[in-house]
């Protein structure tokens, strides 16, 4: 038995800041350079799944020769087990507001946009109230950038960074081809930072904390902490901020209900990890990334249900622009189907395993990359489940 | 003016004709009205300097901009894996029966139509739906009762 070891527990994200204003103020006067410099140094990977290094992002934007520059908030959360940003914004939204201005500063950016999901929009009246507060800080601290506002209608596509451009300039949200990517052409065609809810508080607080700090959590692939949302067979739900490159063995000894089958990791965009394998996986860039949602299982569960919940969520919500992600996904719903009612051989599942790896070659964009991901970790793992 | 062109009228004032505030404008009307019908969408085109079919093209992208006429409170029902897997379909069915109708479908008094959606963000609450823009969550069938009576009562 592996000793029982508890999970280091992180509290950053969700501390109030007693002196904001303080905090934004020494932020805002230190260099640019300087801010990238101790964004690199902190190792900051971004948090909304990519795991692209923030200092770098930022730097590249700032770089572009540019009229104008944008930064935004992609607060379109809908990665299903994902309900760590709604937290946030409802819990410290002055501290995302804030990130926005560091990088706003950083980039030399004017405008900056929240892209907050349909779903959320009970959230709204109270984060203007809020912003409205904030935008008189910036007028006393003499900052010239205001953040404004739009809302999502109900589409998971929109928090792919070139479908939420789209969205915003009043389009379909229809992914774009990259590169070019958005620190070169971005909202508007303008080179553009987009960042996750939470990376853009885990900035502002490194301009505070140093970068040292930050670094000090983690590992060497997964620096820092990371917030979590923990849902399905477990006695405590909810959203924690845990240190990174932790085993989901560990994992699974605070969170599970002592039956843990399997958890899936990052979404029904990211890898199911059954019983076996929990000693082995890290949870973090060098094993499993997540951008925090973690679903766990008990063996009371089927997993051709779990993999045909996602599969329907996958070809309702691909925008259906390039035809293997469309059909890909129509098939791949057909399919198991066919194969759990028994007019398709058990072998129709390698056929199916073979289509996911022509989508993960052949899709536009990260959705229809993506379903491999899970139905290769589900079906692998859980075959015997498919059949009967 | 027709009402909707008043309407329309109204929203474009306050948010501007610029194609970057489309999205807003078609929220506004789903604000007040629930659902875009043709005579929006046209009039939102004539307004904004765009063809109807740019307008509608943007509209029928998005789940929660509709273009079947909705009912006055629109329910939507998660129905990914958390909330599946905590009841769910107790919570659908006693929708159903209250309201008597099928999931898709708008009661004959156009009160309430009854939908389900992808996850919500309240996987740790679930089961969960929205009503409009309002969040309800860790239902059970007694709360959907309580809910549902309540709205009926108030309205
Ligand atoms: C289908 C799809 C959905 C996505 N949804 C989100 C989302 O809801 N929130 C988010 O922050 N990033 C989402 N992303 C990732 C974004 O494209 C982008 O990488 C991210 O916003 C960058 O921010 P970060 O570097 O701070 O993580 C999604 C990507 C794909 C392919
Ligand atoms: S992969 Fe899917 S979601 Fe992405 S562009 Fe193609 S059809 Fe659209
Ligand atoms: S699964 Fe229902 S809210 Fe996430």
């Amino acid at each position: 038995m592996a000793e029982k070891k508890q999970l280091k527990r992180v509290d950053i994200i969700f501390t109030e800041e007693c002196n904001f204003k303080q905090v934004l103020s020494e932020a805002l006067q230190r260099s640019d350079d300087e801010i990238i410099q101790s964004l690199l140094d902190s190792g900051l990977r971004g948090r909304g799944g990519a795991g692209f290094p923030t200092g770098m992002k930022w730097k590249f934007t700032a770089q572009e020769e540019a009229d104008e520059r944008f930064i935004i908030c992609n607060a379109d959360e809908g990665e299903p087990g994902t309900f760590k940003d709604r937290e946030i914004l409802f819990k410290v939204p002055y501290k995302v507001f804030g990130g926005m201005a560091v990088g706003a500063k950083v980039i030399g950016a004017k405008e900056g946009y929240i892209y907050l999901r349909g779903e959320y929009k009970f959230l709204l009246d109270d984060l203007q109230k809020q912003l409205d507060d904030f935008h008189k800080l910036l007028d006393e601290l003499g900052l010239d950038f205001r953040i404004h506002i739009v809302t999502g209608a109900g589409a998971y596509i929109c928090g792919e960074e070139s479908a939420l451009f789209e969205s915003m300039e009043g389009k379909r949200g229809e992914p774009r081809n990259k590169p070019p990517y958005p620190t070169i052409n971005g909202y508007k065609g303008k080179p553009t930072v987009i960042n996750n809810v939470e990376t853009l508080v885990y900035a502002l607080t490194i301009c505070r904390l140093g970068a040292e700090r930050f670094k000090s959590l983690g590992t060497n692939d997964s620096r820092g902490s990371k917030v979590f949302s923990i849902s399905g067979d477990t006695p405590i739900p909810g959203i924690y901020e845990l240190e990174l490159g932790m085993t989901l063995e560990n994992f699974v000894e605070e969170f599970g209900d002592g039956d843990t089958k399997s958890v899936q990791v990052g979404g029904a965009a990211g890898f199911c990890v059954p019983r076996k394998d929990f000693k082995d996986t890290i949870i973090g860039f060098e094993g499993v990334p997540t951008g925090g949602s973690m679903m766990l299982f008990n063996s009371s569960r089927s997993m051709y249900n779990v993999i045909h919940n996602y599969l329907e969520f996958f070809e309702e919500e691909s925008c259906g622009q390039c035809t293997p992600c469309r059909v890909g996904c129509q098939q791949l719903l057909l399919g198991v189907e066919a194969v759990k009612r028994g007019d398709k051989p058990i072998s129709y599942l390698d056929e199916l395993l073979k289509l996911t790896e022509t989508m993960k070659l052949t899709a536009k964009c990260g959705l229809g990359q993506s379903v491999a991901n899970s139905f290769a970790s589900i079906v692998d793992n859980f075959k015997e489940e498919m059949i009967y | 003016m027709s009402n909707t062109q008043q309407m329309v009228k109204e929203l474009v004032d306050k948010h501007g004709n610029d194609r970057t505030n489309l999205m807003a404008i078609l929220q506004g009307v789903i604000d007040r009205e629930r659902s875009l019908n043709d005579e929006a969408i046209t009039e939102i085109a004539r307004e904004m300097d765009l063809s109807a079919a740019q307008v509608y093209g943007t509209a029928s992208f998005y789940t929660f901009l509709d273009t079947q006429p909705r009912g006055e409170y629109v329910i939507r029902v998660c129905r990914t894996i958390t909330c599946d897997m905590k009841g769910k379909r107790e919570i659908l069915h006693m929708l159903e029966n209250l309201l008597k109708v099928n999931v898709g479908e708008t009661t004959p008094d156009k009160k309430f139509t009854l939908l389900e959606t992808n996850c919500l963000g309240w996987c740790h609450k679930g089961p969960a739906m929205l009503i409009n823009d309002k969040a309800y969550t860790e239902l059970t069938v007694e709360k959907v009762k309580d809910i549902i009576t309540e709205i009926k009562h108030n309205s």
